[in-house]
């Protein structure tokens, strides 16, 4: 036994010390949780990738077609395509990370209830899995940018920063999600639809431009606004500008979302095992 | 030594709700419940707050405590829903106490399933290296332990495979595999061992002996009495959340065995039947050597098991009254039947078997009580198995040359023996 031994004392009511030392010490389960849902995902159906692949690419053409050919949306100068996809992309890691992160505590309830560890890995797994998706997605963009010819500005040098705030976006909702999955079971059933009312008051297949000047602060509440708006003026460059009160007003929301997140998590976190 | 688990008054209250079977809430009962009690304090402000559900506390566990030294392997029993596993998920971090504290020092690494987070979908190897993971191995220790667990489970061939084609052997031998191959300081195991074959369980339980040979402070619980007691040197007995007996695992087996009886020591058949239409069992008892009932006998002390029986018939063939003599571990020590040949009458007998001094071993014992004959086949007229108890008690006085401060001698017999010794 080791001389520096560790005295570890169980009381009700008592929060971990060592909380986020032990989150790291538990950072190998996390890249194994993570990377055993890649795995089985993509072991699983041989589709499994050409579903990663092939659905942003559908939603897009979809986007394109009744956006910008029936509706004759303005697209600021940019492939409507890119501008679809340019948005896509948080979106559609924000809403896989979102239901992902919902359904993982209850699907993986048999190790919750027989063994411990920091059950923030659970969640936190499901939004590296989501990210995956994302990355993926990215080479798409990428893909679609060398099509049309499209070359990007330095302002793709900020990008870093927007995936950062999408994926504390994404990571806040997640835990929320999460956590009141597990004490409301039915909550499962609204997580489909917050995640399809979503994509309709977001503006992932149009530009926020075309949403009027006096409402576009009080479109930015619904944070995604900012986040999508940021991956745009980032990856299109150009012409596209950024609505600085509406993006830091989102910004804040997300913070928010992230530390109340965490928070409501932890506090629910130690009565799991006997819910779940 | 110092105590490497301490435990004081620890409780574990649950909440059971009668309305609803799950453990879970629904947002829609929550919502229900909330509109209702919004409407029936609009309509009846003044009335008593109505509650719709039913709550019951349930003390799962209460006040419980213990300390358990390091290299200690201490057996948890009790009946189902004793708070056994409650215990286990406190220890184990898994869930809060209500109250109460627990002191911990070292690493634990509990195993109260095997296999958990395996993926029927990911290959043998593969969920070797995500299972040590969820048991708390790096992954630098699961590569040095790798080659080890491999061997363990048997499964070389299939490493590859993906564990859903595995036979639920193989399954169940990889997964102890890797949790075997753990090395934390302490060890908390649940009902784990009832697993694969015997050949495989016996492998277990030498890796849990060597465990605790090492210094590694193991926690068991289980329903297995023999398991028990061939591994534990000490158990606790919980009984409706509660410490009812805590010592060496001989007594404390013996205890939770004879717990609920009146008097182990005796049983009396006469007010209910016992028997075929020939022979009746009417009484049972374990005699010291005073001849006074006794639960308790002196390891110096010769005993007597006696049972008093009533024939009904006299042609009755030729009877054989025999005693069966079981260890609390669960293992037969021995049987011993009634030599002579009686000839056998209408009436009532009493059979006495005679144990000497210094013969049996320290512990607990069961004696089951027969009557059986051999005249047209092998008949057996009763057989009440386990029916008496009695404990066999070193007292330490130097008489059997036992030191007190040594451990407990293994075996089921302890004779006093002739010994010589000579200067060639």
């Amino acid at each position: 036994m080791s001389a520096t031994q560790q005295v570890l004392i169980i009381e009700a009511g008592r929060s971990e010390r060592h909380y986020w030392r032990d989150l790291w010490n538990y950072r190998e389960l996390f890249f194994f949780l993570a990377w055993r849902d890649i795995l089985v995902r993509y072991k699983q159906t041989a589709i499994g990738t050409m579903w990663a692949l092939g659905r942003p690419l559908l939603i897009m053409l979809v986007f394109t077609l009744v956006f910008s050919k029936l509706a004759k949306l303005p697209s600021e100068g940019v492939p409507y395509p890119i501008l679809v996809f340019a948005a896509l992309l948080p979106w559609q890691f924000f809403a896989s990370a979102f239901s992902g992160a919902g359904d993982s505590l209850v699907s993986n309830s048999g190790m919750i209830s027989k063994v411990y560890f920091p059950r923030l890995v659970v969640p936190a797994g499901a939004v590296i899995v989501s990210f995956v998706d994302f990355l993926i997605s990215a080479a798409i963009l990428v893909g679609l940018m060398v099509w049309y010819g499209f070359a990007p500005s330095l302002r793709m040098l900020a990008l870093p920063l927007f995936v950062f705030v999408v994926f504390a976006a994404a990571m806040g909702a997640g835990l929320w999600v999460a956590a009141l999955n597990v004490k409301y079971r039915d909550f499962r059933i609204i997580v489909p639809f917050m995640v399809q009312f979503g994509l309709y008051i977001s503006p992932v297949g149009f530009s926020t431009a075309i949403v009027p000047e006096q409402w576009r602060l009080l479109y930015s509440l619904n944070p995604m606004v900012g986040v999508i708006d940021g991956f745009r003026w980032a990856i299109l460059g150009g012409n596209t500008q950024l609505y600085w009160p509406g993006f830091l007003l989102s910004l804040f929301l997300v913070m928010v979302i992230l530390i109340t997140g965490i928070v409501y998590f932890r506090k629910t976190e130690k009565t799991f095992a006997d819910v779940i | 030594m110092p105590s490497v688990i301490s435990a004081e008054n620890l409780s574990k209250k649950y909440i059971i709700g009668h309305q609803k079977r799950e453990r879970y809430t629904t947002l829609r009962d929550v919502l229900a419940n909330g509109a209702k009690r919004f409407t029936n304090k609009l309509f009846h402000p003044f009335a008593a707050r109505a509650n719709g559900h039913t709550l019951e506390e349930f003390w799962a566990l209460r006040d419980v405590g213990f300390d358990i030294q390091q290299g200690d392997r201490v057996g948890i029993i009790g009946r189902n829903g004793a708070g056994k596993s409650t215990l286990l998920k406190i220890l184990s971090r898994i869930t809060e106490p209500t109250s109460g504290q627990a002191r911990i020092c070292g690493r634990v690494a509990s195993l109260l399933e095997v296999g958990t987070g395996f993926h029927p979908e990911l290959s043998g190897r593969e969920n070797i290296y995500l299972n040590g993971a969820i048991l708390g191995m790096s992954k630098a220790e699961i590569m040095r332990k790798f080659d080890e667990i491999v061997a363990f489970a048997e499964v070389e061939r299939f490493l590859d495979t993906p564990v859903k084609h595995y036979s639920s052997g193989m399954y169940v031998r990889l997964a102890f595999a890797v949790a075997a191959n753990l090395e934390p300081e302490i060890l908390i195991v649940d009902e784990v061992l009832a697993v694969g074959d015997a050949q495989f369980q016996k492998k277990c339980l030498s890796k849990m002996e060597n465990a605790g040979k090492e210094g590694r402070t193991v926690i068991l619980v289980s329903h297995s009495m023999p398991t028990v007691t061939s591994l534990c040197g000490r158990a606790i007995l919980l009984e409706s959340g509660r410490v009812v007996k805590d010592g060496p695992t001989s007594e404390v087996v013996m205890h939770y065995y004879t717990s609920g009886q009146s008097s182990p020591a005796s049983a009396d058949f006469s007010n209910k039947y016992v028997g075929d239409g020939k022979v009746r069992l009417l009484k049972g008892g374990i005699k010291n050597g005073k001849g006074a009932v006794a639960l308790e006998v002196g390891i110096t002390e010769p005993l007597t098991v006696e049972m008093i029986f009533e024939v009904l018939h006299d042609d009755c063939v030729s009877l054989v009254p025999n005693f069966h003599f079981y260890t609390a571990g669960g293992e037969c020590a021995f049987v011993s039947h009634d030599t002579q040949k009686h000839p056998c009458q209408k009436g009532k007998f009493v059979s006495q078997c005679y144990i000497p001094a210094n013969f049996l071993n320290e512990g607990g014992y069961f004696v089951g009580l027969a009557v059986s004959s051999f005249d047209a086949g092998i008949e057996v007229h009763f057989y009440e198995k386990n029916c008496l108890s009695f404990n066999v008690v070193d007292s330490h006085n130097g008489m059997v040359g036992r030191p007190n401060h040594s451990h407990p001698i293994p075996g089921v017999v302890r004779p006093l023996l002739d010994w010589k010794l000579q200067i060639l």
